[in-house]
């Protein structure tokens, strides 16, 4: 395989890097507020949030982005394939991560809060020094695996004609009639776009001094 | 003592959980500078009451007042009783300090972090004053050498000294210590029962559950007997401990014979 054709790779890999990295950052913060959906004591917003990780969580990723890729233009937004794309990722991947911090904010010990309480903390205080600080401590491993799914989900997209690194693999592949090589190397690519955000997320948890016993 | 205000006072409180009652109908009143020890056995409602005192929380009957100002509840004109606002209530509570059994010391926060963030956070006090008072509130539990650890690179005691520390930054009048050396090996209590004489020595109103029938003699100004949710006795460590003895506290005691406490009565 030439050069040429692996670098064609790495520059589709770009693509799938931008994409799956817009959708797990748009993703998290939209899980944020689904999280606090779902732990919202109004029984509306609580319904609403519990729908729509239902939704995401219960239809499988291929099916959602083929919908949202002809929903959008039967609705009457036209948006670019790649837009769509990363409006389908994060919304299935902000399911995810909400169910990630809701369990890390249940993982926050009573006493801690209360501990809060006694130090004179408002509801809003507790949350922004105290809990929220934890819980995203606890659920990092969970978000960061979320990531790394994601990131490999993202070759789905191929299907709605973004010629991101798996496309671009499949359209090698059967130009040059040489798969075997091509989709290894794209797999390789896959694999250290992964390595280095596991390996972000290791970093970012070792230099957290606080959870070494 | 030094106030005809009691520092706590506290009327006719029970607390039920569901349809179990645990304290029926408490009375108590706590002068200030007093050190009063809350001792009985497991399940005579203790830790209940002192969440209770500490508005953790809320009694389903009765009154408490702080330094004569209502905690949590109030009466209202109609003789009923009127929950106050949670503003009220943090501005009564900020006179009360609170240790746990379990420290619940911050575990992303330094212990200069723990101790100096109620001082920011709370007090709107700049990072670095926070952190010369906290430097000093750790100083006088002998852990100014430990600012920078962490909870998990300190030691059970020394988390517990961390946890004293955070509570008297914030000038609290009144301490209360929910079993704080029911967690710690019996080589660590020590260091925390020291700080514990120490404050109680500089006339601190102090309030602690707990095991220790020793510390509660020698330090404790006053015992009160729980047992199934009523006060059973009290009065000074002698009039409690001394003889001829209530039989239950008798019974109780007993219990300690065997870890060689009873002697040190």
């Amino acid at each position: 395989m030439s050069w040429k054709l692996f670098m064609l790779l790495v520059k589709a890999s770009g693509l799938t890097l931008v994409i799956s990295g817009v959708s797990i950052l748009i993703g998290l913060a939209l899980g944020f507020v689904i999280c606090a959906g779902l732990l919202s004591g109004t029984r509306g917003l609580n319904r609403a949030a519990e729908l729509f990780v239902s939704f995401f969580r219960g239809v499988p990723l291929l099916v959602q982005l083929l919908l949202i890729y002809h929903l959008m233009p039967a609705l009457g937004i036209n948006v670019s394939s790649t837009t769509a794309a990363i409006v389908g990722l994060s919304l299935c991947t902000a399911a995810y991560q909400a169910e990630n911090l809701r369990a890390g904010f249940g993982a926050v010990p009573r006493g801690l809060l209360e501990a809060a309480d006694m130090c004179g903390f408002s509801h809003f205080q507790t949350f922004r020094r105290i809990r929220a600080p934890i819980a995203l401590r606890l659920t990092l491993p969970a978000i960061i695996n979320e990531a790394v799914l994601l990131l490999k989900a993202s070759s789905l997209v191929s299907v709605v004609g973004i010629v991101e690194l798996t496309r671009m693999a499949q359209d090698l592949a059967s130009s040059t009639y040489r798969p075997i090589p091509i989709f290894a190397s794209a797999g390789l690519l896959y694999f250290i776009i992964c390595a280095i955000v596991a390996g972000i997320g290791a970093l970012y948890e070792r230099r957290q001094k606080w959870a070494r016993r | 003592m030094n106030s005809t205000v009691p520092a706590i006072r506290i009327s006719g409180l029970t607390k039920s959980y569901g349809e179990t009652e645990v304290l029926h109908g408490i009375d108590l009143e706590f002068a200030s500078g007093e050190v009063t020890c809350l001792i009985g056995p497991s399940g005579s409602g203790k830790s209940t009451l002192l969440r209770c005192i500490a508005f953790l929380e809320e009694a389903t009957n009765g009154l408490i007042s702080i330094e004569g100002e209502a905690l949590g509840f109030a009466m209202g004109p109609g003789g009923n009783r009127i929950r106050l606002p949670q503003a009220e209530v943090r501005a009564v509570r900020s006179r009360i300090g609170m240790v746990f059994q379990q420290f619940n010391l911050w575990p992303h926060m330094t212990a200069l972090g723990n101790v100096a963030e109620a001082l920011v956070t709370v007090r709107g006090m700049s990072r670095s004053d926070a952190e010369a008072r906290a430097t000093r509130e750790l100083e006088r539990v002998g852990l100014g050498h430990r600012a920078g650890h962490y909870p998990a690179q300190l030691s059970g005691g020394q988390q517990q000294r961390v946890a004293i520390a955070r509570a008297l930054a914030l000038d609290p009048r009144i301490m209360l210590f929910d079993e704080p050396t029911s967690s710690l090996d019996p080589e660590l209590t020590g260091e925390v029962l020291n700080v514990m004489r120490q404050l109680a020595d500089d006339g601190m109103t102090m309030l602690v559950v707990s095991h220790e029938i020793g510390f509660a003699a020698s330090v404790g100004s006053k015992i009160v007997f729980l047992d199934q949710g009523k006060v059973l006795l009290e009065g000074s460590p002698t009039e409690v401990f001394g003889k001829p003895r209530h039989p239950r506290i008798d019974q109780f005691l007993d219990t300690y014979l065997d870890r060689g406490a009873a002697t040190l009565i």
